[in-house]
C-alpha cells in the first residue's frame, strides 16, 4: 500500500505537540497506522518536545516531592510493569479508532443517511470538532456540498474520487470553506471513511439541507 | 558528537537510568531520572498555564508512569526526554483539557511497518538526541520561536497566527521550513555515518 496524500507537517507538529483536539488527533493518530513516512515525522517532531523539554530552564520541585512519589509508589499494589499487549486479531480498523469505535467493521451498527450512504457518529471529549465514520455505497457520489469550518476525511476502506485525484486506504483528503466538490466513491466496493469537522457542511440540494439537522451532519 | 548537558547527565546515562528501574525496580537510577526531569516537567507544565501546585501534580503523575512504564522505554525508539516528554505531554492533555491524545498501537496487526532497516534506524536515533539540540540552534530565530509557541502554549496555529499578526499560512510555512531544515541536518548525519565503514 502506498499513500499518496499525506497529513500537512503543521497538523503533525499540533498533534505531537498536543495542542491538537480530540477528534482532530484520532483522524491523525489512525493514519499513522497507516502511513510509516508521516509515522516517523511524528517520531522526530517529538524528539523535537523532547530537546525543548531538555532545554526548559528547571523549576524547583518542592522539597518532598520525592519522598511523596516514593510514598505513591509504595502504596500502589504490586502490580507488575505493564508487558506488552498480545497480539489482537487482525481487523480492517486500525487502533485507535477500533478502540473508539468499540468493535469491529463486522459489528458496527450504521445508521442511514439517505441515498444508501450510512454513518456512525464517533464520541469524543472533543468541545468543538466531531469524528464520523462514512459509508458511501460503491460507485455511488456523495452530494454535492462545500464547507463551512475544516474538514480532513481518512479513507479506511474502498477509495473515492474528487476533481483532485483518487483517495484510497490510508489517504488524507482536506477541504475548507474555498472547497465545493463531490466526491464519488470508486466502483467495486462501498468507501469507508473517517471523517472529521469542525462545522457543519453546505449541501447544495435542498433535500440534503432538509435532512441535514436530523442527522447532525 | 557528544553532548554535556548542564547537570553532567547524558542522554546515554538517563537511558541507562531507566533500564535499572525497569530491571530491579532500582530507585537510586529512579532518583537521578527525577532529579534530572522533575524540574523540567514542572517548567513544562508552568508554561503550560499550570498553577504551581498543578504543576507540582504533573510531576507526581509523570513519575509515577516513568516508574510504572520504564519497561516500555526502548533505547533503540527514542531519547529520554522524548519518551518523558510524550508521558508528560499526554498526562496534562488528560489531567487539564479533559481530553484524551489518541496513539497508534505499535503492536496493531494493521499497522504498516517502516520499509527502512532496523539498523539505520538505530544510527540515526542514538546520533540524534544531541544532533537535533545542536541543530535547532540553528533556526532562524522566527521559526525556533513557532516551535516553542507550538509545544508550550496551548493554542492552535490559529490563535498563533493571530497573537503574533501574521497570516496563517505564514505560520505554517514557517513551520514546514524549520521541520525541513531539522530533516536535512539529521539526513546528513545519517549519510556521514553510512560512510564511515567501522563505524
Amino acid at each position: 500500500m502506498k499513500i499518496s496524500h499525506h497529513l500537512p507537517e503543521e497538523t503533525l507538529v499540533a498533534y505531537s505537540a498536543g495542542t491538537l483536539s480530540e477528534a482532530w488527533s484520532l483522524l491523525v493518530a489512525t493514519h499513522l497506522a497507516l502511513c510509516p513516512s508521516c509515522r516517523t515525522e511524528a517520531e522526530r517532531i517529538e524528539s523535537v518536545g523532547g530537546a525543548l523539554l531538555e532545554e526548559l530552564e528547571p523549576v524547583d520541585v518542592a522539597d518532598d516531592a520525592f519522598a511523596h512519589l516514593m510514598q505513591t509508589i509504595d502504596d500502589m499494589s504490586a502490580e507488575p510493569v505493564p508487558a506488552r499487549k498480545s497480539r489482537p486479531v487482525p481487523s480492517l480498523l486500525p487502533e485507535p479508532l477500533k478502540s473508539y469505535l468499540g468493535g469491529d467493521l463486522h459489528a458496527l451498527k450504521w445508521r442511514r443517511l439517505g441515498k444508501g450512504a450510512f454513518h456512525i457518529p464517533i464520541k469524543t471529549r472533543d468541545g468543538v470538532a466531531k469524528a464520523r465514520l462514512l459509508k458511501v455505497p460503491a460507485g455511488q457520489p456523495v452530494p454535492m456540498h462545500g464547507h463551512n469550518g475544516q474538514e480532513l476525511t481518512l479513507v479506511l476502506v474502498g477509495a473515492f474520487q474528487t476533481y483532485q485525484g483518487t483517495f484510497a486506504r490510508g489517504d488524507i483528503e482536506g477541504a475548507d470553506p474555498s472547497v465545493e466538490h463531490m466526491p464519488i466513491a470508486a466502483p467495486g466496493e462501498d468507501c469507508i471513511c473517517l471523517a472529521v469537522t469542525d462545522a457543519p457542511l453546505r449541501f447544495k440540494s435542498l433535500a440534503a439541507r432538509l435532512v441535514q439537522p436530523f442527522i447532525g451532519i | 558528537m557528544h553532548d554535556a548537558p548542564k547537570n553532567g547527565f547524558s542522554a546515554d546515562d538517563l537511558a541507562a537510568c531507566l533500564s535499572a528501574v525497569a530491571a530491579s525496580q532500582d530507585r537510586k537510577a529512579f532518583r537521578v531520572l527525577f532529579e534530572h526531569f522533575a524540574p523540567r516537567v514542572k517548567a513544562y507544565g508552568a508554561r503550560l498555564g499550570c498553577t504551581p501546585q498543578q504543576a507540582e501534580e504533573l510531576v507526581q503523575e509523570t513519575m509515577v508512569k516513568v516508574w510504572r512504564k520504564a519497561g516500555l522505554f526502548d533505547p533503540a525508539k527514542a531519547a529520554p526526554s522524548t519518551w518523558i516528554f510524550r508521558i508528560a505531554r499526554n498526562q496534562r492533555i488528560d489531567a487539564f483539557r479533559r481530553e484524551s491524545h489518541p496513539e497508534f498501537d505499535p503492536d496493531d496487526p494493521c499497522l504498516v511497518p517502516e520499509e527502512e532497516t532496523p539498523a539505520d534506524t538505530m544510527i540515526e536515533r542514538s546520533q540524534s538526541a544531541a544532533l537535533l539540540r545542536a541543530s535547532l540552534e540553528t533556526l532562524p530565530e522566527e521559526q525556533k520561536l513557532l516551535l516553542h509557541m507550538s509545544f508550550f502554549q496551548d493554542m492552535s496555529h490559529g490563535v498563533i497566527a493571530e497573537k503574533l499578526n501574521l497570516p496563517l499560512g505564514t505560520v505554517k510555512s514557517r513551520l514546514r521550513l524549520a521541520m525541513g531544515k531539522l530533516r536535512a541536518r539529521l539526513d546528513e548525519n545519517k549519510i556521514s555515518l553510512d560512510e564511515e565503514p567501522n563505524k
